[in-house]
């Protein structure tokens, strides 16, 4: 293991120097708009370009990289970059009482170089993310298995590539068994067990009791080897594989990092690879495959029906008309400034929000269908299909077409929607019935069809599906739009409900949950007026 | 007389001109001996063959492997005009590419301090929560999780109300039925079943179970169209596909999807009959329910995507991804329109959705944080902590007063914002108590006055 540290190691060195010739690559957070200056911009893209032209040293890069690799590529880019000499944090060997520490950074230079680097206004974000980093075994406190990141003046060590996760370990109970044997074999204070350790060493023993020499014997040549190496060296290492351990066999309690998401697993770097074993071991019973590395799921090779399929689905494409980005823009501009004050989370509800004041009464408001609020009411002018969608908007605009005697047009549409959310088997008749009452000579309410929708509605019927009235439901829907709701929106019915909300909700009392309403409402009442009313009412 | 030649064999590494010739060859040794005279003449040339082939050869074998020929051409030639109908596409849309939307959204007021807190826990789940729906009636929620259970929350009052066990873990996808009578669910099963709920509880949920959709591989995303008789599954087979809930008939496939389809959402318009569905090919695509075609596709992100979740007004719609961004596509435009990202965000996003106006985006991410991003203007206003494993689900309750988020911590949240309005901190009873001492101080000031 310790000569395979320093190949990665020797190999760590070669790689730095190539990576600065790397062409720059695009980069889709370079398009962000961020409401910055320009010279912090140009800080910002420099050094992402920077962070994004150097390669991370363990994975070749190929088209089909599973998530976890965009992940881990990202943050070795972001630790290759904190480690380097100009650029990075100072890593020094610190003295402390009879012994020197190696290679140790602090917290606080960590969270500030994030914060610089990364563009972080807020420490908490620039700890989180830094303990995210540490738990996915990038770097580590030397004095804690618990890893994360604090803004103070613990130390923090880097973690050699060689346990990198994006090498994609899966390390066996034998490897563990190995590591905490070879642990209290050697009479080191700072190498003494943790709780948790000896409780998994005593179980990993009864598990393994049969090969359980095996291990032994493994322990103590992994000792041999480490006690031919420099103090120092050994300090650093020890504390590596330590870390490297907390991440694939974490403390009780923590998150476990190397949990994977199931339906992820199948495009694994190493698909048809065997676990490595972290100490070399060739082992019979080992080699077996690991159960999450199914045969990767490749995508479909494109035949040429599926080409001959995009082709025509591009010619469509090419003939689609589109707007202009300027209009869309308005667009989506005008209809979220028309819905703010709808939204709960920009305009604050009245009377209040259910789960801020664990009061439910906008539920029931909403629910009572006699007091439609004013607010809901001037929703319903929006758009037909706003006043459509609320059940009170819907029946108050059949009663105004049942006074003009053209509540049919509704009423079918009402149907036709109806019949595409029945059973399946309901449909054919459902649809017959439709044509009956709608559609047919002399049907008792008859709507008004432009020939041509007509003629191809009773082409429909003749396979009837629950697509049939398409045609004709698009057709009535443009009628009632332009003609039943425009003069719905004029008529008494509607504008009283509009108007008469206002004054209503003016005079009315009722319960005020909210300090500031009663003290707008006391203002008032100085005047005067509120007070006024108030006394008449109780 | 001839026996049938046997088609060159798939030695393709040779230039097609000598494949013809072989099989040329081989076709002359079968021929009468007098015919054989005359193919010897017409052995050199590469078009005497073709016709060689004509006159003498009943039925052509030869012409069979210039046909294969043919279609490996073919398909050379198809790849490239395809390639280079893509590129005249990008050009066509660049040209109506005048501004960006953060530029035009600049004259629009800005949001200001936005501070979010979570006022509802939900624990129960004994292992990672994978997905949630909401109900119609704006409280009750249902989720899933690893461990094969789907409970039933009153997210209110926090109570369970109702549980199932699945026989299979990992229940990745679970939906609530418009009526709220029933829900669905499904994952590892490769199946969604459909649950009535009862208000009886001591009533034995999984016996009423109804098998509804059936794939061949798991089982993402479901979710019911406008009634309890519909629904919309997406699966890890690459199709999504709506079926008919009473007799569990395939209504309608859809396929088009290169790789795993990971997540769909239907369009909120009562009349559309559109969803947009996403996955591992890195594409969104918009589906007609109808014909089961699709009717545009969106390829920009870099990795899978995770979420789609249309816009309110249904003309856009926005897509989460394990690049870590979160993009906003426009119907009518065509193309993608806004992305939503941070230096500081390298986890991937796993759900998104929107606010009811359509102004705010909250994406949960890997990183076990929400982030909440200013549509319009494409800056990030909030950051919500306080999970402690992955946010794998997040949904916006129906009427817009709080989301919803599942995490692998096995728990589930709902948080809404936070005013910073003095008076909403006050709690209910003590506020109304001193409003009405206050009130009586003035009533009594007013009178004596």
């Amino acid at each position: 293991m310790a000569e395979a540290l320093q190949q990665q190691q020797q190999q760590l060195e070669e790689d730095e120097e190539q990576p600065q010739q790397q062409p720059q690559q695009q980069s889709s957070t370079e398009e962000t708009p961020e409401p910055d200056d320009g010279a912090k911009e140009n800080i910002k893209t420099t050094l992402s370009r920077s962070l994004l032209s150097m390669r991370s040293m363990s994975c070749v890069e190929s088209e089909d990289d599973s998530p976890n690799m965009i992940v881990y590529r990202k943050i070795e880019d972001i630790v290759t970059c904190i480690q380097d000499e100009t650029e990075g944090v100072p890593i020094r060997t610190v003295k402390s009482f009879m012994t020197k520490i190696p290679s140790v950074v602090t917290g606080t230079d960590i969270v500030q170089w994030l914060m610089k680097n990364l563009s972080i206004e807020d420490p908490v974000e620039a700890m989180h993310i830094g303990t995210l980093i540490a738990a996915q075994g990038y770097f580590f406190p030397i004095s804690d298995h618990v890893l994360s990141l604090k803004d103070d003046g613990a130390f923090y060590r880097f973690q050699a590539p060689y346990f990198w996760p994006s090498n994609c370990w899966e390390p066996e109970n034998t490897d563990y068994a190995i590591y905490l044997c070879k642990r209290t074999m050697q009479n080191k204070t700072r190498l003494e067990l943790a709780d948790y350790e000896a409780e998994n060493l005593a179980r990993l023993q009864r598990a393994f009791a049969r090969k359980w020499e095996f291990i032994y014997m493994q322990a103590e040549a992994q000792v041999k080897i480490d006690r031919k190496k420099d103090k120092t060296e050994r300090k650093i290492l020890d504390s590596q594989e330590r870390a490297f351990w907390d991440v694939h066999r974490p403390v009780p309690g923590c998150v476990n990092t190397t949990e994977m998401d199931i339906r992820k697993c199948r495009r694994m770097k190493n698909p048809h690879r065997v676990k490595k074993s972290v100490y070399g071991l060739v082992e019979e019973g080992t080699q077996s495959q690991s159960p999450t590395h199914t045969p990767s799921h490749l995508c479909r090779k494109g035949t040429k029906e599926d080409v001959e399929k995009e082709i025509l689905f591009l010619n469509t494409q090419l003939d689609r008309h589109c707007l202009k980005m300027s209009k869309v823009a308005e667009s989506l501009i005008s209809y979220t400034e028309q819905y703010m004050e709808y939204d709960p989370f920009i305009t604050a509800p009245e009377p209040s929000n259910p789960w801020t004041s664990d009061d439910p009464s906008l539920w029931d408001l909403e629910n009572s269908i006699r007091e439609p609020s004013q607010q809901r009411v001037k929703k319903w002018g929006f758009s037909l299909e706003e006043a459509l969608k609320d059940p009170v908007g819907q029946d108050l605009f059949l009663k105004f077409l049942e006074s003009e005697f053209s509540s049919e047009n509704l009423r079918f549409w009402l149907a036709v929607q109806d019949l595409k959310r029945i059973p399946q088997q309901e449909v054919a008749q459902r649809a017959q019935d439709i044509w009956a009452e709608f559609l047919a000579e002399g049907a008792p309410s008859s709507i008004n069809l432009d020939s041509h929708s007509y003629e191809r509605t009773s082409q429909n019927l003749k396979d009837p599906g629950r697509y049939s009235y398409e045609d004709a439901q698009d057709h009535i829907y443009k009628l009632m739009k332009s003609d039943s709701y425009t003069r719905f929106l004029r008529s008494n019915v509607y504008q009283d409900l509009l108007m008469a909300k206002k004054k209503q909700f003016e005079t009315e009392q009722g319960r005020r949950t909210s300090l500031e309403k009663f003290t707008r409402s006391v203002g008032k009442s100085l005047t005067g007026k509120r007070l006024t009313g108030l006394m008449q009412s109780s | 007389m001839q026996d049938p030649l046997p088609p060159p064999s798939s030695s393709s590494s040779a230039s097609p001109a000598c494949d013809v010739i072989t099989s040329a060859v081989h076709s002359a040794s079968c021929l009468s001996a007098v015919d054989r005279r005359r193919t010897n003449t017409y052995t050199h040339t590469h078009t005497h063959i073709h016709t060689h082939i004509y006159l003498y050869m009943r039925p052509p074998p030869g012409a069979m492997a210039t046909q294969e020929l043919q279609i490996n051409e073919s398909l050379a030639h198809l790849k490239t005009e395809s390639e280079s109908l893509k590129t005249k596409l990008e050009e066509e849309r660049a040209k109506l590419h005048d501004v960006e939307l953060h530029q035009v959204a600049e004259k629009v007021e800005g949001l200001g301090q936005f501070v979010m807190k979570t006022r509802r826990t939900l624990k129960g789940h004994g292992n990672k929560v994978l997905c949630m729906d909401w109900c119609k009636d704006k409280r009750r929620i249902v989720s899933s999780s690893q461990d094969g259970k789907v409970i039933v929350w009153d997210a209110f009052t926090t109570n369970k109300e109702h549980a199932v066990t699945m026989p299979c873990t990992w229940v990745m996808a679970c939906a609530y039925a418009p009526s709220g009578c029933a829900v669905a669910c499904g994952g590892l099963d490769n199946k969604c079943s459909v649950y009535p709920l009862s208000l009886d509880k001591n009533e034995n949920l999984a016996a009423k179970k109804k098998s509804v959709a059936m794939h061949t591989n798991y089982l993402s995303a479901c979710s019911f169209t406008n009634s309890d008789m519909q629904i919309l599954t997406s699966s890890g087979d690459g199709t999504c596909a709506l079926w008919d809930v009473e007799s569990g008939q395939l209504l309608q496939s859809f396929h088009g999807h290169a790789a795993d389809v990971l997540c769909l959402d239907l369009a909120p318009s009562e009349t559309g009959n559109t969803f947009v569905s996403g996955g591992c090919d890195k594409k969104a695509n918009v589906w007609d329910m109808r014909s089961g075609q699709c009717i545009q596709s969106f390829e920009t992100h870099e990795s899978d995507i995770n979420s789609v979740r249309y816009y309110p007004s249904g003309d856009a719609f926005a897509s989460g991804s394990d690049d870590a961004t979160c993009r906003l596509y426009d119907l009518r435009a065509d193309r993608e329109v806004a992305i939503y990202s941070k230096e500081s965000i390298i986890f991937g996003v796993s759900s998104v959705d929107f606010s009811l106006s359509g102004r705010l985006l909250f994406g949960g991410y890997n990183d076990y944080t929400i982030n909440v991003w200013d549509v319009l203007k494409g800056t990030r206003v909030s950051i919500l902590f306080g999970h402690e494993n992955r946010v794998s689900t997040l949904r916006v309750s129906p009427d817009g007063t709080a989301f919803c988020t599942g995490s692998w911590d096995h728990t589930l949240r709902v948080s809404s914002s936070f005013s910073f309005s003095l008076f909403s901190v006050i709690s209910l009873s003590p506020e109304v108590l001193l409003t009405h001492c206050v009130f009586f101080f003035f009533f009594f000031l007013q009178i004596w006055a």
